[in-house]
């Protein structure tokens, strides 16, 4: 499987790892990122599915450690030869940035404008950074936490009575 | 009705029934469609449901030869000057029905990015609510629209008509004068009026 | 690809720059391509998109997981019923439970319907932009007994809602088998019409052989899924390749085109409607009794006669709306074969109510993202049929 390979070529650099319903995913640190793009290259993990990001604002921000940023840029991969699947993980703190992968794969000059239009995580050597969704001068990043559903929009919650849950999470 | 001239009277009213009479069953539509609501309207222009019976086949996608417009979809924030500016290239007389909750309210998307009613940029004469409506429903919102226009005079459109292409100057001054997109310069105006009390920028 | 739309100055005294959208007759939804021409030849194409960027997986974060349920249907609003199955399969793969076999068979049924029904969307609308008229009238009406169908299982005709978590909304009714068959037959013919219009007609032959063809290294790279992959050469159907909803078990072809262009992309569309009128033929055959829910009161809503007359139905019937589901924390991706490609789900828990984070993997954004590649060197009426073919649907494509 692709995990040992990874671990045989590159150790140390999976920081992280877990098979949660039998999805692969591995936790790696930026600076691994693309030298870990190479060789899922070699090894026919050639259709790049999407690029998104999570963002955890509890989340320590410090450099260095397990987890190492506010946000989770998240990049799943399919090898259609052997049809498995990898999620890699990449922390990365508030304003820090990310390697591009658009060297590697057209298809994540679109996804990685997504990441950078609702999150606000740049990518290093992207050719065209700029909002895909929103417009051109939209005020802050839309998926953030600290975000508001109606983005400060007052004809939103004009008479509206559906119960949001105001950002309060159950504990489950 | 307006200036009542004696010699006029009786001549004046009877051309508006006429002018009506022609221009509510020769109502050419321009589909603004955005959405899924665009799906169903391609469902009553064809075979079982036809538009055509109401003189409304021609679909004309250019604003300079429809009076029509069904807004038929949501209309986010990103697409509201675009919107506007549609709208003010139709020649007038022109109506609008906002097809669907989406046209007509924001529908179920109250969020940052949706435009909550394109009643708030440009006038609407008939709202179809309906997520989406039946092809049924938007044929009677036609419907409804064709005995609007039979009892409207000449004169009465002209004023909001008006506050339209007034707000579309302030809006185009705004924007000159701050250097923002569109799509800013109308939010910026959306908060002005929701300050003010007006649940419209015109 | 800079937005050529801003830098004047860069722009050569020959070249013309027209704008094709957001509100075009031929951009299906809101797209917007910004075209550097010089005379009627295609320099660059520069697509745009977000224009109908509703905020989606925001306000996903604030729903709780049954109340996402009528937000997929507007993803892919053409096959409203794929996308409500791919995500309820997304949440039962993070439950890690297994719907009953009754289920699964009526959602293979109705994912098939769907597909058929996207498919004429997509030959129709492209067949109209091209000019021929009379295919999209033909094949429409097709797309009528569909709404029919659905509308006597769901009570909706576009936005269905069908599936729920652990199961679907309600078993179908009786007189959905009998209309189905005759459905199978009337869409057989129908297809077969549309084919003897179009397949060899040297009209369409000429507008849509070798426009925006695509080598399968290519697509590959761009992120292709789905009908425009296979057009290109790539075997690759998630159906096949990794089966859900027993899939498997089921017997039909997945048709591969060669040089990916709008003809191929064309011809696979048509005979996948062929196919998927086949797995529904074996659905209807093997349709087994049983429940369609889950019997698991935590995760399914008990059935009404139990709500009124017991109390713990009752009791779960409250909990179940208002409290939500007990989820485990975790991450899932799930994806399905959607009309157009690879439709995915990454869902974040933390064991709340509402999810973390839910995440849309539109099939049809990496391949609009390609336009340029496609077009590079056409003429402005090939743009067109190209668009078509690429079955963009801005609901799915912007969220």
């Amino acid at each position: 499987m692709i995990i040992e390979h990874i671990d045989a070529q590159l150790p140390g650099a999976v920081t992280d790892r877990h098979a949660f319903r039998g999805d692969q995913t591995i936790v790696v640190a930026k600076e691994n990122l693309l030298a870990l793009v190479d060789l899922l290259y070699r090894e026919g993990f050639q259709l790049l599915v999407d690029i998104t990001a999570v963002d955890w604002p509890e989340r320590p921000n410090a450099e260095g450690g397990a987890a190492a940023g506010r946000f989770d840029v998240v990049y799943h991969w399919l090898n259609l030869a052997s049809q498995e699947r990898l999620r890699v993980k990449v922390p990365v703190a508030d304003g820090g940035t990310v390697p591009s992968l658009t060297g590697h794969f057209k298809t994540a000059d679109w996804f990685e404008r997504e990441v950078f239009d609702l999150f606000g995580i740049r990518f290093d050597g992207h050719p065209n950074m700029k909002r895909l969704l929103t417009w051109d001068d939209f005020p802050g990043h839309a998926l953030r936490k600290d975000f508001p559903l109606d983005g400060g929009d007052p004809f939103c919650m004009e008479g509206c009575t559906a119960p949001y849950n105001n950002g309060e999470r159950a504990q489950g | 009705m307006a200036e009542m001239n004696i010699n006029d009277a009786v001549v004046t009213t009877r051309l508006d029934a006429v002018v009506n009479w022609g221009r509510k069953n020769s109502l050419w539509p321009l589909p603004f469609g955005t959405a899924c609501c665009a799906i169903e309207f391609m469902s009553m222009m064809a075979s079982k449901y036809d538009m055509s019976r109401f003189g409304a086949e021609a679909m004309r996608f250019s604003p300079r030869q429809s009076d029509m417009m069904l807004v038929l979809g949501t209309v986010t924030n990103k697409m509201a000057p675009i919107l506007r500016t549609i709208y003010a290239q139709m020649a007038e007389p022109k109506w609008v029905i906002s097809v669907g909750v989406c046209a007509s309210s924001g529908g179920m998307y109250r969020t940052y990015a949706t435009l909550q009613g394109v009643d708030r940029v440009i006038p609407v004469d008939v709202y179809v609510p309906g997520c989406p409506p039946r092809p049924e429903s938007m044929i009677y919102g036609v419907m409804k629209l064709q005995e609007k226009i039979e009892k409207e005079s000449l004169s009465m459109r002209k004023e909001h008509i008006a506050r339209f292409y007034e707000s579309l100057a302030r809006q185009e001054a705004l924007q000159a004068e701050k250097g923002l997109t569109g799509q800013q310069t109308i939010r910026n105006m959306l908060m002005d009026a929701a300050e003010r009390g007006a649940g419209t920028i015109f | 690809m800079e937005s050529i739309a801003l830098s004047r100055q860069q722009l050569d005294g020959d070249h013309m720059i027209v704008n094709l959208g957001p509100s075009h007759p031929t951009t299906h939804g809101t797209l917007r391509i910004i075209l550097e021409l010089e005379g009627e030849t295609i320099l660059k194409a520069t697509p745009e998109m977000g224009y109908l960027h509703r905020g989606v997986e925001k306000l996903g974060e604030n729903l709780s997981y049954q109340q996402f349920i009528p937000l997929t249907d507007r993803l892919n609003y053409c096959s409203s019923i794929m996308n409500n199955v791919g995500y309820t399969c997304a949440v039962e793969k993070l439950l890690g439970i297994e719907i009953p076999k009754r289920a699964q068979q009526i959602r293979v049924l109705v994912s098939e319907l769907a597909r058929i029904a996207d498919h004429i969307v997509c030959v129709g609308v492209n067949a109209v932009d091209i000019g021929a008229f009379t295919a999209f009238l033909y094949l429409f009406r097709q797309r009528e007994t569909v709404y029919d169908l659905f509308e006597m299982a769901a009570g909706q005709r576009l936005h269905t809602s069908f599936t729920r978590i652990g199961g679907l909304f309600r078993d179908i009714p009786e007189g959905f088998v009998p209309l189905c068959e005759r459905f199978l037959v009337e869409c057989e013919a129908s297809v077969d019409e549309c084919e003897r219009l179009l397949t060899h007609n040297p009209i369409w032959h000429d507008r849509t052989k070798g426009i925006g063809a695509i080598s399968p290294e290519d697509a590959v790279n761009w992120g292709y899924t789905g009908p425009c992959l296979r057009a290109a050469g790539v075997p690759q159907d998630l159906r096949k390749a990794q089966p859900y909803l027993g899939y498997e078990t089921y017997d039909f072809d997945i048709p591969v085109g060669t040089t990916g262009d709008v003809f191929d992309r064309y011809l696979v569309r048509m005979e996948e409607m062929r196919q998927s009128l086949r797995i529904i033929r074996q659905v209807l055959d093997r349709l087994e009794p049983g429940p369609v829910n889950v019997d698991d009161p935590k995760i399914a809503l008990p059935s009404k006669e139990k709500v009124y007359t017991r109390m713990e139905s009752l009791i779960h019937h409250f909990k179940l709306i208002m409290h939500g589901m007990e989820m485990p924390v975790g991450e899932i991706y799930s994806a399905t074969e959607a009309a157009n490609g690879e439709l995915g789900f990454y869902i974040v828990s933390d064991g709340g109510k509402n999810p973390y984070r839910i995440r849309v993997r539109p099939p049809c954004l990496p391949i609009f993202s390609s336009f340029h590649d496609q077009v590079k060197g056409c003429l402005i009426a090939d743009a067109v049929a190209v668009l078509g073919a690429m079955n963009i649907i801005a609901g799915e494509l912007d969220r």
